[in-house]
């Protein structure tokens, strides 16, 4: 095993990951931290007046009344989710540290938006399901899906037993046919583009399913955004999409601001006539009532749907840049634990059994994971064709 | 007998009836115009994408995910290159996800100088092709050929760049595709759209029926003892010529024509190979790390011993680009007294 060859930390300092970034958000000056902290909340309280949100379909109590009239039960179940995922991330961080793991990426901090998606996802496989095309920082929309810890963590160690890649990619490199999650890749973007094809074959197949495409705000400069907005509002050739971004206002090192010149990403989807909005991903109820409008809006008329969802990035871009805590930055479970209990639809006890309940699942899924197989050599010539058909050219 | 643009269509419309396919599209592919060389006139399923590769290689690849059957064409291969990142993934989609999701698409685009095409119409794509992983490559160099390996090409699980000589998409063959009318005019007047208005023609489509070029095997086209020519596309026309030429003066030259460059035909190349103890490779992608140099790397690898002359290869000279002017052009692709003279050459090398 890794960790029986390299002492703890020598990754992080000598590791070929480790040796890529020095310098990280969390080490990055936290006066900038805090300037594209409140200039998200300034643009959130801007874009706010263009999309008024009410959920019809949910019953509420009176304590949630502020709560966009979400019911209790689907207010604690996202906070449930939140931490979940939360927890698994941290214990893929801690994976990474003990040297179990050779690199992290992943999406804690998002959770706020990204539970919700998958909560509103119209499971299955097939193009009568929704298809979601999502990037490296996807953990809750997956483990709202009811993807279980122990393949997270699989994938994360490279065991055989991992169901998206039989220990061939990274960690949060998902790929989950029968929930019809589409493979996450390493090159950032093309993602965008592919989800027209699984649009164009739903719309063909006229059962009000979508393509849900998540990316970061860096990947929008890459072509293939572009060729999304430009494919998906072709006059009466629309698609059913739902195109997001999560503005986590950092491309790896680069900030916000050194990348765009537009006010908010979702500028650039109006100028194709696509319905677009700019939401608080950091808030799970304003995420949760958006995501429901606007997949409302796409399955009723078939065309495209945009949102910008600002959200946090609390350990960094990855392993790469040290995968610590940024403190700096709002932590969407915090504020959401807090007014959920502070509404009293949920006691600090209760939130505390959450979160310990997970850890132990977290740990034991580690253990388990730890000593199941690992790919054999033999196999990298699996898969290559269809039907493991050859193509060793030496056994042609 | 059809021409390759013709065979090409033929091949599109039975797939439309029989193979499930559902999507042809491109730039300039649907109506009016049929693509740049007409291959996909009067098609059903055929239509216009925005001048954009990266979004026409995206599209295919999520059609393929959602389990249809598709042909995208990139306009000219010249043109491909922005999107070999999305080749990359789309060749590794299998691989990466342990199996799971096999993209089945087809990818077509026109490769190769002879029509003077100038820097940016004369590119050839079969040896870069040949180093992304997970595609199956293929290239006919007839219309029969062209229609077996189409109809290959959309069956089959993998995705399959289908790579059309531009230079041969208007030379008819010698063999009928099978339900193809035998009068070349019938065919015109039933399949190729007419000058002018074509907003009210429909396409009269015979009713060909299925026939399949393995993909993997491919064709001795001329029988001979004394060297093997491997070619492809453009060039094994003129190997063939070449290998007519020299039968009257005695020499016997066995030309063999690959089809496919990945997977290949090794067992016939040896087999050959083997006999004739000479070989030349000959192919206009350019010559520093050309597909041809793998082949001889493997001819050299396993039949050293029973080898009477170096192994060659004619390719395409390693400069930018095709000059417009003929001389530019001549002097860059293989010409056939070149060809002639290497196998003439190789010929009387003695051991």
């Amino acid at each position: 095993m890794f960790s029986s060859r390299l002492p703890l930390g020598f990754r992080l300092k000598n590791g070929a990951w480790g040796a890529f970034l020095s310098y990280s958000k969390t080490t990055s000056s936290k006066s900038n931290s805090a300037k594209a902290e409140a200039k998200k909340k300034s643009l959130i309280k801007m874009s706010s007046k263009k999309a008024p949100a009410t959920a019809k379909s949910v019953k509420s109590s009176a304590s949630s009344q502020s709560l966009g009239q979400l019911s209790d039960k689907t207010l604690i179940q996202m906070l449930d989710l939140m931490i979940k995922s939360r927890v698994l991330e941290e214990r893929l961080i801690k994976i990474y540290r003990a040297g179990e793991s050779y690199f992290w990426i992943g999406g804690p901090g998002e959770e706020a938006w990204g539970v919700p998606i998958g909560l509103l996802a119209n499971k299955g496989q097939g193009v009568k399901h929704d298809f979601l095309h999502l990037h490296y920082r996807c953990t809750p929309t997956l483990i709202a899906m009811g993807m279980p810890m122990k393949d997270s963590i699989r994938l994360m160690m490279n065991r055989v037993t991992d169901p998206s890649t039989g220990g061939r990619n990274f960690s949060n490199h998902y790929c989950i046919p029968e929930m019809n999650i589409a493979p996450v890749t390493s090159p950032i973007g093309v993602q965008y583009g592919i989800a027209l094809g699984t649009a164009h074959a739903q719309k063909r197949a006229g059962a009000k399913a979508i393509s849900i495409v998540t990316g970061g705000d860096a990947g929008t400069a890459e072509g293939d955004f572009a060729s999304c907005l430009i494919w998906a509002s072709r006059k009466d050739n629309e698609l059913p999409m739902l195109i997001t971004v999560q503005n986590n206002y950092w491309g790896i090192s680069t900030s916000y601001e050194g990348q765009h010149g537009e006010t908010n990403i979702a500028d650039r989807a109006r100028g194709f006539n696509i319905r677009s909005r700019v939401v608080n991903g950091n808030d799970p109820v304003e995420s949760y009532i958006a995501l429901k409008e606007e997949m409302d809006y796409i399955r009723k008329t078939g065309k495209p749907s945009f949102i910008e969802a600002k959200v946090s990035r609390l350990y960094g871009h990855s392993s790469a840049s040290g995968a610590n805590l940024v403190t700096s930055e709002e932590d969407c479970i915090k504020s959401f634990s807090d007014k959920l209990v502070s509404k009293k639809i949920i006691t600090e006890k209760e939130v505390k059994a959450i979160w310990s309940g997970y850890e132990e699942e977290a740990l034991r899924a580690t253990e388990e994971a730890r000593g199941e197989g690992s790919p054999t050599s033999e196999s990298i010539w699996d898969h290559v064709f269809a039907d493991n058909e050859n193509s060793d050219w030496r056994k042609f | 007998m059809a021409n390759m643009a013709q065979a090409i269509r033929l091949a599109l419309n039975y797939s439309e009836k029989n193979l499930q396919l559902k999507d042809v599209f491109g730039q300039d592919v649907g109506a009016p115009l049929g693509g740049v060389f007409t291959a996909t006139q009067g098609l059903k399923t055929s239509w216009n994408t925005p001048l954009d590769e990266r979004g026409i290689i995206s599209m295919a690849m999520g059609i393929a995910m959602a389990g249809d059957r598709c042909v995208a064409e990139i306009q000219f291969c010249d043109y491909i290159f922005n999107t070999i990142d999305l080749l990359k993934i789309a060749g590794n989609t299998l691989w990466c996800t342990n199996g799971q999701y096999n993209l089945p698409m087809t990818v077509m685009t026109p490769v190769g100088a002879g029509i003077r095409g100038s820097v940016y119409h004369s590119h050839s794509f079969d040896s870069w092709a040949s180093r992304i992983q997970g595609w199956k490559v293929v290239m006919p160099s007839t219309p029969l050929d062209a229609y077996g390996l189409l109809l290959s090409a959309i069956k089959d699980p993998n995705p399959v760049l289908f790579l059309k000589p531009k230079a041969l998409m208007r030379v008819r063959g010698d063999e009928l595709i099978p339900g193809e009318p035998s009068d070349e005019k019938e065919l015109k007047m039933r399949i190729d759209a007419p000058i002018g208005d074509r907003s009210k023609w429909k396409a009269d489509w015979p009713q060909t029926t299925e026939y399949l070029v393995e993909i993997g095997k491919g064709k001795i086209t001329r029988q001979g003892e004394q060297i093997t020519v491997v070619s492809w596309g453009r060039h094994l026309l003129l190997a063939n010529e070449i290998a007519d030429e020299l039968k009257a003066d005695g020499v016997s030259v066995e030309v063999i024509d690959l089809r496919s460059i990945y997977p290949y035909d090794w067992d016939m190349i040896k087999t050959s190979v083997a006999k004739t103890g000479r070989v030349l490779i000959v192919n206009e992608d350019t010559e520093v790390t050309n597909f041809g140099e793998h082949l001889i790397y493997r001819v050299v690898q396993e039949l050293f011993y029973q080898l009477l002359a170096r192994p060659r290869l004619i390719a395409g000279k390693n400069v930018p680009g095709i000059g417009l002017h003929p001389n530019l052009e001549d002097a860059t692709v293989p010409q056939k007294a070149e060809i002639k003279s290497a196998i003439l050459e190789i010929i009387e090398e003695v051991p």
